[in-house]
This record gives C-alpha cells, sequence and structure tokens, in this order.
C-alpha cells in the first residue's frame, strides 16, 4: 500500500480546509474506500477522517421533513422510527443495501459518494481502459460484460451502472444534498457520465456534505423502495424502484405519484414520465403496466443487459401496483 | 492441533457421546472464541511477506519483467521472476507417477491464462510487498487464447477412451424406439470459494522445511515439497491445524505454495504468502466447464431403452483435467443399452480441480434432468419414472449394489413433502405473482475406500488421545474420532484428546472424495481396540494388578471403569489399573493395510491415490444415494426463482453423528443451490479473463436465499463399504440438487434451462 497522511478533522471547517488539498480524501465508514485502496482504484494522498466530528449523526424528522446528518450510519437511518413512518422508501432502500455490517459502519454522506462496481473500473492492474478512472483512456466495458451495466444514461464515454438504493428513493422524494451552506438536489448532485465520466458528482473540492435533507409529503409517506436481485440479500439491484403516491379523496385516483429506478442507469433516475403519464389517473393495473413502459425509454442495452430494459418497467408497475392494495 | 472434548449443551450427555450420537463439534467452541489458529495465523520470529504478480494476458511469452523500480521501493527484500528464482525439480502427480526429470519453476515465462504466477515480490512487510508488486512491470508477446469451451477455436477435443462406458447397442436401439429426446446441458466454470483464502508460512532450518498451511492432504503435499526441493519426505512437515473450507481446493500443493517455500530458503527467513480473493480465481482449478449431450430412447410407458450420453469438458493448455461426465449416467438407471464417452477441450484457463463430488455433480444435472423431459414427454410422474428405471443392480459393473436405499429415500422424501399432491401440469401451481413448482432429483457418489493409520494411547489420568494427520475442515473429524476412541476403549468422549493436522503424526491419505470418516473411523476403531486389548491383558496377567488373582479370561471396560463381565470382584478406574501395574501409559497403533504391505507400500498409500480401491472391488457396488425434492417459487414478471423448500432424503449408510452428518448434506444441498441460481465466472472474451473474481460479483448464497431444509436419513449400516458401516456424506448432498431445481423451474413456468445458473434473464 501507497504511503498516505491521515488527518483527524476537528472541526466541520477543518476538515473543509484539508480536504480541499490535492489528493485529500474524506473517510467516514470506509466501507467504500478502502475497498478502492485495496483494488488500487482510490490512491489518496491524504485521508481526511470526520468520524470524530460531533453533531453530523443527527436524524431530525418532522411534518416539514427530515434532516439526516452526514455522519448517521445507514443502519441507524433504517431503523428509525419516524424515517419508517413517514419515509418508509428511505428506510426501505436502506436495510436492502449491502450487509448488516456495512450498514452499521457506512455513512449517509459516505453512501451518496458510492462509485459504480463496474469489473473493469475496479480493476486497473488488468484493464487500464477506463474513462472514469482516466480521462480519454477509453471504456473496456463497452464490448466486454454487461450483464450489470446501464441502460440509461449511458455515452459513449462510460456505461458504469450507479449502484446505490439510497439516492434512488431520495430522488424520488426531492431531497436536497447541503454541502455546509450550499443545498443542491440530489437529482442535480449526480452528473451523467457524458465526456466526463470521471466527474461523478456536483461536489467541488474542499466542500463536505453535512446533512440530507427530504421534504415531508404524502408521496413519501405512502412509499415502497422494490429491489430485484440475483440474490435475496447483500446484493445490488438488477433493477429496483423507489415509488410514493398520493391518492385523491377517492382512493383511487392518483393526485401525486413519485417514481424513480435503480441499478439501470448511470445515476439515480427519476423516472417523470411514468409519474406525468398516470397523475390524474384511476389506478388500474392495465394502466399503470402501459404507463411503467415510459421509465425506460431511450434505454440503450450492451448485449448482456438487455433484460433490464425489460425488468425495470415491470419492478415500477408492481411497486406501485402494491401501493395502491394498501389504499 | 489438540482439541478437547468439552461442552456444556445438554444435548451433549452420554447419549450424544457415544458413535452415532449428536455429539456437537467438539472443535466449536475454539472456533467461536477465536482460540483457534489457522495455518497463516503463525506468527513466526523474522517473518516476511510475499505477493504474487500476475499474467494480465491469456495466451502468449513474457518478453521482460522490469523490477528496477519495485526493487527500490521501501522494504523490499526480493522480486523473484522466473529468472532469479531458485530451480526446483519436477514432482510427481498425485498417483505418484514418477516426473519427467525436468526443473520445475512456479513462475511462467510461457503464459496460457490470464492470472498466471510471473513474479513475486518478498517485502518486511505486506503493505510493502502489496505496494511493490505493483510497480514489477510486465511485457508480453501476446498471441491469440481460445477462452472457453463455446470457441470457435476450441474443436472437439482429445477423446478419453478410459471414460468410455458402453454395453449394448445404443445408436441402435435409440433408432428404434418409440420415444426419443436429445439435448444439452451446460454447466459453467464454479469455484470452490472457501472462507479461508489459500496461503501458506514456509520455513527453513536447514534443509528441513516447514508449512503451516491449509491442506485436505499433509502427506501428499509434504511429498509434493519434498521432491521439489529435492529433500528427504521425512525433512518437510506440514502443519494444517484448522482449514476454513476445501471442498477440494486444498488437497495439492500448489504453485504460490512452490513460491513461498522458494523464497523462504533463498532468504533465510520464513515467509508468508496469503492469495488475494481475485487470486483465489485463477491461482488454481475451480470445476471445469462441462457440456453433456442426453439423448434416451423409451417406451411409451417411459421404460428406457438406450442412452446416448456424450461429455465435454475443458481443460488447461498444458494440465490435464478429466471430469467423468458419464459417472452418475451410466449407472443411475437399468437401461439395456447405453454408450457414454467423453473428450476433453484445451482452454487458456488454469487447470480445473476438483470441486465438491466432481463428476457426479455435472453428471447428475444432465441425466436427472433429461429423465424429467423424459416424463414429461411420455406423461408420467417424475417419481414414477424413476421408479421405473429403478436399477436393481449396477448396470454398468453388472454387481449388485452393497446397499442401495434409494427407492427409500424417494419414499421418505415423497411424503414428507407431499409429491402426490402435487398438480403434473407446469405452470398449474401458482401463489399471487409467484408461479410454484415442484421438482425431484436422484444423486449418488460412490464409496471411495483407502487404508488409514492412527495412534491411540491410554494416558496415566485414564483419558484416551488419538493422533493423525489427517484433518478437519468443517466436517467433524475431531468430534467423530473421539466418539470412536471412546466407544471402543469405553470412556466418556470428554475423556478423548483428538490431534490433527501435523504430518509428524500417523499418516493419513487424501481427505477427499468424501473417504475421510469411513477410513479414519476404521483406523482409530483398530488402533482403540488393540489398546483396550493392551490395557486388559495387564489387568489380567500383571501380578501387581487387582484382577490378577481373579484368573479372568477377559474384563469390560465401561465409562472409564474396568470391571469383570459379571460385575463381581474389583471396580477401579483406567486411571488406578495404570498406576497399579506400574505405567504411565499404553500405546498403539492401529493400520488397516493388508499385513504383508512393505515400507513403500504405505508411504505410496499415504502419499498418493495410486492405492485407493474400487467402489466395485469384489462382489459389490458402493454408492451413497439422494433423493431431492425442491419447491421453487418464480416471479412471473422477474423471472426471480427462491427455493422455498426442500426435503432430500439419504443414504450414507450409518451416520458416526447424525448431527455432523445432517450439517454436512445441508451444506450440500446450500452449495447445490448457489450453483443452480447464482454460480458462474463471467467471462470476458477478449482478454480471456474472469471479471467476476470476487465474492460480489460471484455470488453465493445468503442466509436468505436458502429456506428450511429437511434432511432425512434412510441408511442402513453397509458392511461392504467401510469398518463400521458408514458410506460417503460430504459430497453427495450437493449431486442432484441442480437438476431439482432445473426441473422445479420447469414444473412452474414450463421453461427447461438447461444452461446453469438459472438467472432471471433467462426466464423473464
Amino acid at each position: 500500500m501507497r504511503d498516505f497522511s491521515y488527518l483527524r478533522a476537528t472541526s466541520t471547517d477543518a476538515a473543509r480546509q484539508a480536504a480541499a488539498l490535492p489528493g485529500a480524501m474524506l473517510l467516514a465508514g470506509g466501507t467504500t474506500l478502502i475497498d478502492l485502496a485495496k483494488c488500487g482504484v482510490a490512491e489518496p494522498d491524504t485521508l481526511v477522517d470526520i468520524t470524530h466530528l460531533k453533531g453530523l449523526d443527527r436524524i431530525d424528522v418532522s411534518e416539514r421533513g427530515a434532516t439526516i446528518g452526514a455522519l448517521a450510519k445507514m443502519g441507524h437511518v433504517a431503523d428509525h422510527a419516524d424515517i419508517k413512518s413517514r419515509f418508509p422508501a428511505i428506510s426501505e432502500a436502506l436495510w436492502q443495501a449491502a450487509s448488516a455490517q456495512i450498514r452499521n459502519m457506512a455513512t449517509i454522506g459516505g453512501n451518496l459518494m458510492q462509485r459504480t462496481r463496474c469489473p473493469y473500473f475496479r480493476d486497473p492492474a488488468n484493464f487500464s481502459a477506463c474513462n472514469k478512472r482516466v480521462p480519454g483512456s477509453g471504456c473496456s466495458a463497452i464490448g466486454g460484460v454487461t450483464r450489470g451495466h446501464a441502460v440509461l444514461g449511458t455515452s459513449d464515454a462510460c456505461i458504469a451502472m450507479y449502484p446505490g438504493d439510497l439516492a434512488t428513493a431520495l430522488v424520488a422524494f426531492d431531497a436536497t444534498v447541503h454541502l455546509g451552506d450550499r443545498r443542491i438536489l440530489v437529482d442535480d448532485f449526480f452528473l451523467l457520465p457524458g465526456t466526463t465520466p470521471d466527474r461523478e458528482h456536483a461536489i467541488e473540492p474542499g466542500e463536505v456534505i453535512t446533512a440530507i435533507e427530504i421534504p415531508g409529503s404524502a408521496a413519501a409517506r405512502r412509499s415502497t423502495y422494490l429491489k430485484i436481485r440475483d440474490r435475496q440479500s447483500y446484493e445490488f439491484a438488477a433493477a429496483s424502484a423507489a415509488v410514493g403516491i398520493e391518492f385523491e379523496a377517492d382512493g383511487r385516483t392518483i393526485r401525486d405519484l413519485r417514481v424513480a429506478l435503480g441499478g439501470v442507469a448511470t445515476k439515480p433516475w427519476r423516472a417523470r414520465a411514468v409519474e406525468a403519464a398516470l397523475k390524474g389517473k384511476v389506478l388500474d393495473p392495465e394502466t399503470v403496466r402501459a404507463a411503467s413502459l415510459l421509465a425506460v425509454e431511450g434505454a440503450v442495452d450492451h448485449g448482456a443487459n438487455h433484460y433490464k430494459i425489460e425488468l425495470a418497467p415491470r419492478v415500477v408497475a408492481r411497486a406501485i401496483l402494491k401501493l395502491g392494495e394498501t389504499a | 492441533m489438540t482439541v478437547h472434548t468439552r461442552h456444556g449443551d445438554a444435548l451433549d450427555g452420554a447419549l450424544a457421546q457415544a458413535l452415532g450420537g449428536r455429539l456437537s463439534r467438539v472443535d466449536g467452541p475454539a472456533k467461536i472464541t477465536g482460540a483457534a489458529k489457522y495455518a497463516v495465523e503463525q506468527q513466526l520470529e523474522g517473518l516476511a511477506y510475499a505477493v504474487l504478480v500476475e499474467s494480465t494476458i491469456a495466451s502468449g511469452k513474457v518478453r521482460a519483467i522490469d523490477t528496477v523500480q519495485a526493487e527500490a521501493a521501501p522494504g523490499v527484500l526480493q522480486v523473484l521472476t522466473p529468472d532469479t528464482i531458485i530451480s526446483l525439480r519436477t514432482a510427481s502427480d498425485w498417483f505418484g507417477t514418477p516426473p519427467p526429470d525436468k526443473p520445475y519453476c512456479p513462475l511462467a515465462r510461457d503464459i496460457t491464462f490470464s492470472g498466471q504466477h510471473v513474479a513475486a515480490v518478498v517485502a518486511e512487510t505486506f503493505e510493502q510487498a502489496v505496494a511493490a508488486a505493483a510497480l514489477v512491470k510486465v511485457s508480453y508477446d501476446e498471441t491469440p487464447s481460445i477462452v472457453d469451451l463455446s470457441d470457435g477455436k476450441a474443436g472437439d477435443g482429445i477423446p478419453i477412451d478410459a471414460m468410455t462406458k458402453e454395453w449394448g447397442d445404443a445408436p441402435a436401439a435409440f433408432a428404434a424406439a418409440p420415444v426419443r429426446i436429445c439435448a444439452a446441458y451446460n454447466t459453467p466454470r464454479e469455484y470452490q470459494a472457501p472462507m479461508e483464502p489459500h496461503g501458506l508460512v514456509a520455513r527453513w532450518e536447514g534443509d528441513h522445511l516447514t508449512v503451516w498451511e491449509p491442506s485436505q492432504w499433509l502427506d501428499g503435499m509434504a511429498r509434493t515439497y519434498a521432491e521439489w526441493f529435492e529433500v528427504p519426505f521425512e525433512n518437510v512437515r506440514l502443519v494444517s491445524p484448522y482449514i476454513g473450507g476445501g471442498f477440494g481446493s486444498k488437497a495439492l500443493a500448489l504453485s504460490h505454495g512452490a513460491v513461498a517455500a522458494s523464497a523462504a530458503k533463498m532468504l533465510g527467513r520464513p515467509v508468508k504468502l496469503v492469495m488475494t480473493r481475485q487470486q483465489t480465481f485463477t491461482g488454481y482449478g475451480g470445476r471445469a466447464a462441462t457440456r453433456q449431450t442426453v439423448t434416451i430412447g423409451a417406451d411409451r410407458d417411459g421404460m428406457i431403452q438406450s442412452i446416448v450420453h456424450r461429455g465435454v469438458n475443458e481443460t488447461s493448455i498444458d494440465g490435464m483435467w478429466v471430469e467423468p461426465l458419464g459417472s452418475v449416467t451410466s449407472i443411475m438407471y437399468a437401461t439395456p443399452n447405453f454408450s457414454s464417452r467423453q473428450n476433453v477441450v484445451r482452454v487458456n484457463s488454469v487447470v480445473p480441480g476438483a470441486m465438491r463430488a466432481p463428476g457426479e455433480n455435472p453428471s447428475a444435472f444432465g441425466i436427472e434432468s433429461a429423465i424429467d423431459e423424459l416424463a414429461y414427454v411420455v406423461g408420467i410422474d417424475p417419481l414414477e419414472i424413476r421408479l421405473r428405471n429403478y436399477a436393481e443392480q449396477d448396470p454398468h459393473a453388472k454387481k449388485a449394489w452393497s446397499t442401495r436405499q434409494l427407492r427409500e429415500a424417494f419414499a421418505a422424501g415423497a411424503e414428507r413433502f407431499g409429491w402426490a399432491r402435487r398438480s403434473p401440469e407446469p405452470r398449474s401451481m401458482r401463489d399471487g405473482n409467484q408461479l410454484i413448482g415442484w421438482g425431484v432429483a436422484a444423486g449418488t457418489y460412490p464409496v471411495r475406500r483407502a487404508y488409514g493409520e492412527a495412534v491411540v494411547r491410554i494416558l496415566a489420568d485414564g483419558s484416551v488421545e488419538v493422533e493423525s494427520s489427517s484433518i478437519d475442515m468443517g466436517q467433524g473429524t475431531y468430534t467423530i474420532l473421539a466418539q470412536t476412541a471412546a466407544e471402543t476403549v469405553g470412556v466418556p468422549a470428554d475423556d478423548v484428546v483428538v490431534k490433527l493436522g501435523d504430518s509428524r503424526f500417523a499418516r493419513a491419505g487424501v481427505s477427499g472424495g468424501s473417504r475421510l470418516a469411513g477410513v479414519m473411523t476404521g483406523a482409530v476403531h483398530k488402533a482403540a481396540t488393540s489398546a483396550l486389548d493392551q490395557l486388559v491383558g495387564l489387568a489380567i496377567s500383571d501380578p501387581r494388578s487387582p484382577f490378577h488373582a481373579l484368573q479372568a479370561n477377559t474384563l469390560v471396560v465401561a465409562k472409564g471403569r474396568i470391571g469383570s463381565p459379571r460385575g463381581d470382584g474389583p471396580d477401579v478406574s483406567i486411571a488406578e489399573l495404570l498406576k497399579s501395574v506400574g505405567r504411565d501409559r499404553i500405546e498403539a497403533t492401529g493400520d488397516t493395510m493388508p499385513a504383508n504391505s512393505t515400507a513403500e507400500d504405505r508411504y505410496k498409500n499415504y502419499t498418493t491415490i495410486a492405492m485407493a480401491l474400487p467402489h466395485t472391488e469384489g462382489d459389490y457396488s458402493r454408492y451413497s444415494w439422494c433423493a431431492h425434492f425442491i419447491e421453487v417459487r418464480v416471479d412471473e414478471d422477474f423471472g426471480t426463482v427462491r427455493v422455498s423448500r426442500v426435503v432430500s432424503a439419504l443414504d450414507s449408510g450409518r451416520l458416526y453423528n447424525p448431527k455432523l452428518a445432517e450439517s454436512q448434506w445441508k451444506g450440500g444441498i446450500i452449495m447445490g443451490i448457489g450453483q443452480a441460481l447464482l454460480e458462474e465466472g463471467i467471462m470476458d472474451r477478449r482478454h480471456g479473463r474472469i471479471v467476476n473474481n470476487n465474492l460480489a460479483d460471484y455470488l453465493v448464497p445468503t442466509n436468505a436465499d436458502i429456506p428450511d431444509i429437511e434432511v432425512i436419513s434412510v441408511g442402513i449400516p453397509d458392511p461392504h463399504s467401510s469398518a463400521l458401516g458408514g458410506k460417503g456424506v460430504g459430497e453427495l448432498g450437493i449431486v442432484g440438487v441442480a437438476p431439482a431445481i432445473a426441473n422445479a423451474v420447469f414444473h412452474a413456468t414450463g421453461k427447461r434451462v438447461r444452461d446453469l445458473p438459472i438467472t432471471l434473464e433467462k426466464l423473464i
């Protein structure tokens, strides 16, 4: 392992200053960073340990919404009673992610910074071409093993899938990331690969994620996260859907609908076309299934990942119909 | 390692301690508390760390290795390349075939697969070795590779005539049969994925080598090290107290071991080398990918007239691995006409190796899927068609079965599972979005037998000590040998200490092919009987013994005490008796070798597999048997398959410890669920490289994937299979699970998946 400096930040401001140093990376739960360092992908010169910062692990939930400190553990948020009752999709996305051991270590802020599982990205010794790792070097995944790669939001430079669950639920409910005083929608925080897949997040050197804020809503309260995968636990999504719904007083007509997809796109993927097609409609299986097909509009497969285009709309439809059943 | 039998579980009382009792694993507490020390946890003064550098191409030659930067890196002690590593001598294979007289280099110049070891860095710390290994620059002259069986360049391969099994006129009978089915079945590369990765600590003292290494075969591996380094066999000591899973992958000394032991010799310091998880996918072989074609000709009532079977498995460019694909095909069903042939195809892969039930496992996937297909074609229940074609004797060897409780297994499993309530039509059972399917398949594994050796001592305090260089990789050797010695001598199992995993102990052959329990209980029983005879002999004949005046012909030993059979006369503890006759111990070596065996025979028996006894030797054909009944739920929208119920009935003969046997059966079934639904090495065809070489991407089942599994023992003691009546346990459970699941998936969905694993995109 390369030598690197280790700094323990004593305040958020100190963390910001240290994080601005060239080659500096923030260390929270370490579940992604240490893994990537072992793969030879992350090679920090300085690790800035923020785990000792006070007050960044608070979870505040009210009528207006939830504010979750960046250092709150995934496991704690998943089990939080008010998160479960007011934001079931958030809790479900969290407890279906990773393993219990990882959820007990990993933080919410770090979770947003989770990187792709693309095997070519993760193996620099064998695959030198990766635009995400080395801009301009090419993409080893295109033409290779693509079963787990994205079908939405891809570019000629990168087809790496965003693997997280939590952020999928966050974009469905218009959550924002707090970077100190700067606020940005989670949807905007994640960047499309385009020609610069190395740039994944709208975060500048010296910025530190301090919290995530999720507005309260009726749709968030009646929400779910449906995750379909090869293995029943400890496995990334083949396709997933975060869905929230609010009915009119008749209990059948859809007033508000939120849909986001995981496991199929280069970033957490809000399916606004599905939402628009169903708002104002009476919930019925055929209508829902037809509208759910809009979730993969514009999808492009690379052979082995074609099944995701079939699968994702079915996952969306099932999630919406499941919420309808509880009406 | 020494394991004392200590436990507080009420179920582990006197009844549990007898052979056949449900004694909990005696090594359990040490493992749970972390006290159990595994081989590479050995702490030694001056230990240096080696890290391997692997090829990044699948075929070609190493043009040059630039070690300048690596050598200059902090802490680096040496950089080994084919040019700088000491020359070794080629060792014999596991049959003991004399090797060609040529040097052996564990670092490759000629590259035949991606991930081949080409260099190694040794440094003061592990971290320094890792950093420096990344600085070794290898350049190659690359040549086209053959990536796998489906590669256009792979060809038909090499016929393996020894695998041919034929009787009757199978092609003609097939052509004449009114019902004919023909299908091809494929299994991918699968990996043992033991929790404990491969690794070792090697230390030289003069020309004596000690290797701490997880091993399924201490004496076999010691022989290989001795031959590589041209030192006497006695100079090599293997130590392997606990093994964190082997599944066939830890039976042989491998090239990484040669690298570490060479580095230790060159440096004059002990060296530790542990493979990364990624390296375990290419550092040694997993299960070979296979392709089988099964054709069955039958009457309209489902009676089989002919089976024609053709199998192909992959092997490496310069190694030979034959996965016997006709092994189950040739014995499961009675057929008057049969033909099975097999080829192997060379591909740019590490040479494949043994993985739980090599041969029988993929073989069963072929024949047990095919007979299910036949059942639907003729419209007969899949269980009924198996009974109609039941083989009353070994159809290939034409010998009587030693015992075959397969009919009983079908009956017991079907009853418990509720098979009679099955709706025969595919897609006819559902629960909401879940299509439900019920499948059945049979499995079998031959009883592999060998000669064994053990030392049993009765010590001054009345306790009993058992010594053997055999091993416990989690299957329960420590426990059942304590039970065997306890029952034979007549002491509680609590008073037995079992020492295993050190090649200085009594010799032992390979712990593979489910043979260990049968071999070792026999050897321990023989040694313990001899020790008991000595004890009783002393008690009767020694003038100082309290029994001397009794003039008895015999005495009984029970619960650690000695008395007369009628209960009259003295009653003393073993310790008291030994004290009275002035002995501090009684020692007996028992071996089950023929009486006239030479020292050379013994060496050959324990360091090769050449003296294994054929399972069809003499008048009988010896196999373990099982029947799996499995329920799956397939989501009709998502194509996800979940196993929701398993009932398996198994015939492993007499069980020495039902709790441990059941645990092994269940472990096999769980591994079979992984094989059916999850496991597959995924190849980047451009690079000839497996890209899912880690446990996040190579999926094995989690607890959430496994339902309650019910196992039922239907075995009876089989005197022809082992000294104490047991047959094989460890491999049996996995055989037949994958076809039972594939058959259940067909019943659920109407889709026949003939390529493992059954992933969602094949059903969506």
